[in-house]
């Protein structure tokens, strides 16, 4: 049986390649999956592998010519008799881990014979094509095209059926997953997961440097500090709508993304400001209040945790905690914070909401004597003035040490910052 | 490292990405000067003949990633991508796409405005070019070559060239952009995060520690450390 080799679509906007050379000559034998020709296509080269395996029967389209997507450059006879110019039998797998050793060629070579011309649900497919289709059962960007733009024809999709190809396309499993998936999830943060090779059961590794930091001040913390909590439930739809408000001034002025961050900041140091203990460590038998308010921001890394500081966050405005906050953060990311700015911190703000939790119980951060942990805004069912209202809502918690601070102060506190957000003052936006 | 053994260390990562043996990486390294001629080169864009070369110190490549003649030396940051791109990635542009708007990013960070030129390849700074791009996709879609930014790069060495072919227009760096140059580590750091996040990908720490060639490893992660909740 012989096999057409054709040019492959390697992009949307890609109607042409050149053959750059043949790693086959005719009368060769070749695997299915081995490459069998190169091609370059202005600033990118890439090797085609072969639809088939059999033998090299006929090169169409000598090296250096440019040819259109889809014009057949090569035959191959099969040894089999397998189905000629059909996908591959193997239906396209999704982009999940292929096991088998062939399996991860497959969908390459199914791109190369059959170009994915219509993976895109918006792309056009004429009424006659879509009528067959529907009749059919078929999922029209299975079926390789042979029109203007690799457009699928009707002789295309009559010939598809006519090869008995219909029966493998019945899960169209090559259109990309739905975008809300990808969206919603959140990205993984945190270690990679674990490799068990054939044979281990376990395996031993010895803790990194950062591991080991946060072990000892995790523990030495909770050895230090009466740790005690208090849960408040904030109204953030104010805030969400001044930030949607605002949210495309602040990019056009200021360059910088208006954070959620930055408003609880701004009545954080407020609430601080009111009550000072709150700010302050336990030397011995002395308190020491602080006079700086140097907010903490946890920021979870992928190898750890770590926790660089906005000084002196009371001088700055929405804009610059904004912008201090994101800066912070990425170049936590990045590993590129100054020694500085992870030291002096004053009070820390968590974010255990980050990957949908409710609310978190942190461990304080020494020698401070309060962390806030923000939960995740959700909208939730209210009740406002005996009516039902949809409100998004969002539980702020805080642990601290109950040596100095007492729950009565703890809460006034926290009623307060409540209070700041759910009126935030717009003036200061 | 010495451009054979970069090579070397590509064939190695797209054969070990093709069996799932590691995941998606991003190699950040510098190259000794070095003339690389793509595919699609044409030899006349060399000026320099193979004596007036060595002399320089040059050595001349000819490599399988697409594009057309370029340069790399000390002081110039390039990036090989080993990638597999997932069936709704697979675009040979849009890939080609990507990878600019991260070097774009880059550019950015420092302040620099950069941008595409229509019909030319890779990233240029008004009238000059600050990053060469030239890629390749081995079998399984498979990434490798990439791109090199210009950050120190002593500029003299393009002129052993017509950098990727095209005539009249020259070449620039971070350095020669900005009064005060970032060193390349600093610049590594930062296109490992957009490079990333550009290709629809998260920098992390490496995860897997496949063999390198000699002289060759993989920096272990150092941070500073602070405490909070985990």
């Amino acid at each position: 049986m012989r096999v057409d080799v054709v040019m492959p679509q390697m992009g949307e906007s890609i109607a042409e390649g050149t053959i750059t050379r043949w790693m086959k000559s005719v009368g060769d034998a070749i695997d299915r999956d081995e490459p069998i020709f190169e091609i370059s296509t202005d600033k990118v080269d890439a090797e085609i592998p072969s639809p088939a395996a059999g033998t090299l029967v006929e090169i169409k389209t000598p090296e250096g010519e440019t040819v259109p997507v889809n014009e057949i450059v090569a035959v191959i006879e099969t040894a089999a008799g397998a189905a000629a110019s059909v996908p591959p039998p193997e239906p396209e797998k999704p982009a999940v881990e292929q096991v088998a050793a062939p399996a991860p060629a497959a969908a390459p070579t199914a791109a190369a014979v059959a170009p994915r011309t219509a993976t895109e649900p918006g792309r056009f497919v004429s009424p006659v094509v879509r009528r067959i289709a529907d009749e059919r059962g078929i999922d029209p960007s299975r079926v390789p095209g042979s029109g203007a733009g690799g457009r699928v024809t009707k002789k295309d999709i009559l010939a598809f059926i006519e090869s008995g190809a219909t029966a493998a396309t019945a899960p169209p499993p090559s259109t990309p997953a739905p975008p809300p998936t990808a969206v919603v999830a959140p990205q993984r943060i945190g270690p990679a997961p674990v490799n068990f090779g054939p044979g281990a059961d376990t395996i031993r590794e010895p803790m990194s440097v950062m591991r080991k930091k946060i072990a000892e001040h995790m523990i030495d913390s909770r050895r230090t500090s009466a740790h005690v909590q208090s849960i408040f439930e904030v109204d953030m739809t104010h805030c969400a709508r001044l930030r949607g408000q605002h949210k495309q001034a602040y990019i056009d002025r200021h360059g910088v993304k208006l954070s959620y961050m930055a408003f609880v900041l701004k009545a954080v140091c407020d609430g601080l400001r009111s009550w000072p203990i709150l700010n302050s460590s336990l030397e011995g038998d002395d308190i020491l209040y602080k006079k700086k308010l140097n907010i903490g921001i946890a920021v979870a890394l992928d190898w750890g945790l770590i926790v660089p500081v906005v000084h002196n966050a009371d001088h700055l405005s929405v804009a610059g905690l904004s912008s201090k906050v994101h800066d912070l953060a990425d170049r936590a990311r990045t590993k590129k914070l100054n020694p500085d700015e992870v030291q002096g911190g004053t009070f820390t703000i968590t974010n255990p909401g980050q990957f949908g939790g409710l609310f978190g119980l942190p461990i304080i951060n020494q020698p401070q004597v309060a962390i806030m942990g923000l939960g995740g805004i959700k909208k939730r069912p209210v009740v406002i003035d005996d009516a039902i209202a949809i409100r998004s809502m969002m539980y702020m918690s805080m642990s601290y040490d109950h040596r100095v601070v007492d729950g009565a102060v703890a809460d006034q506190f926290l009623a307060q910052v409540v209070r700041a957000l759910e009126s935030f003052d717009e003036s200061l936006l | 490292m010495d451009y054979r053994a970069g090579l070397r260390l590509q064939k190695r990562l797209v054969d070990g990405r093709r069996q799932g043996l590691l995941g998606d990486t991003l190699v950040l390294l510098e190259h000794p000067p070095v003339i690389t001629l793509g595919r699609s080169s044409d030899r006349a864009h060399v000026l320099d003949d193979a004596a007036t070369l060595a002399a320089r110190g040059i050595e001349l490549h000819e490599i399988g990633r697409g594009g057309d003649v370029t340069y790399h030396g000390p002081g110039q940051l390039v990036g090989y991508p080993v990638i597999r791109l997932e069936p709704d990635e697979r675009d040979a542009h849009g890939y080609l796409r990507n990878l600019e708007q991260g070097l774009i990013d880059v550019a950015a960070h420092y302040g620099v405005e950069a941008g595409r030129v229509d019909g030319l390849t890779g990233i240029w700074a008004g009238e000059e070019k600050l990053a060469a791009i030239g890629v390749h996709l081995s079998t399984g879609w498979i990434t490798s070559h990439g791109f090199a930014f210009n950050v120190t790069t002593d500029l003299d060495g393009f002129s052993a060239i017509v950098p990727c072919g095209i005539r009249g227009r020259g070449v620039t760096s971070l350095a020669k952009l900005l009064e005060r140059s970032p060193g390349l580590d600093e610049v590594a750091a930062v296109a490992a995060v957009e490079v990333a996040s550009a290709l629809g990908r998260q920098a992390g720490p490496l995860t897997d520690n496949p063999d390198l060639p000699p002289g060759v490893s993989w920096q272990p992660d150092t941070a500073v450390t602070g405490g909070g909740r985990a």
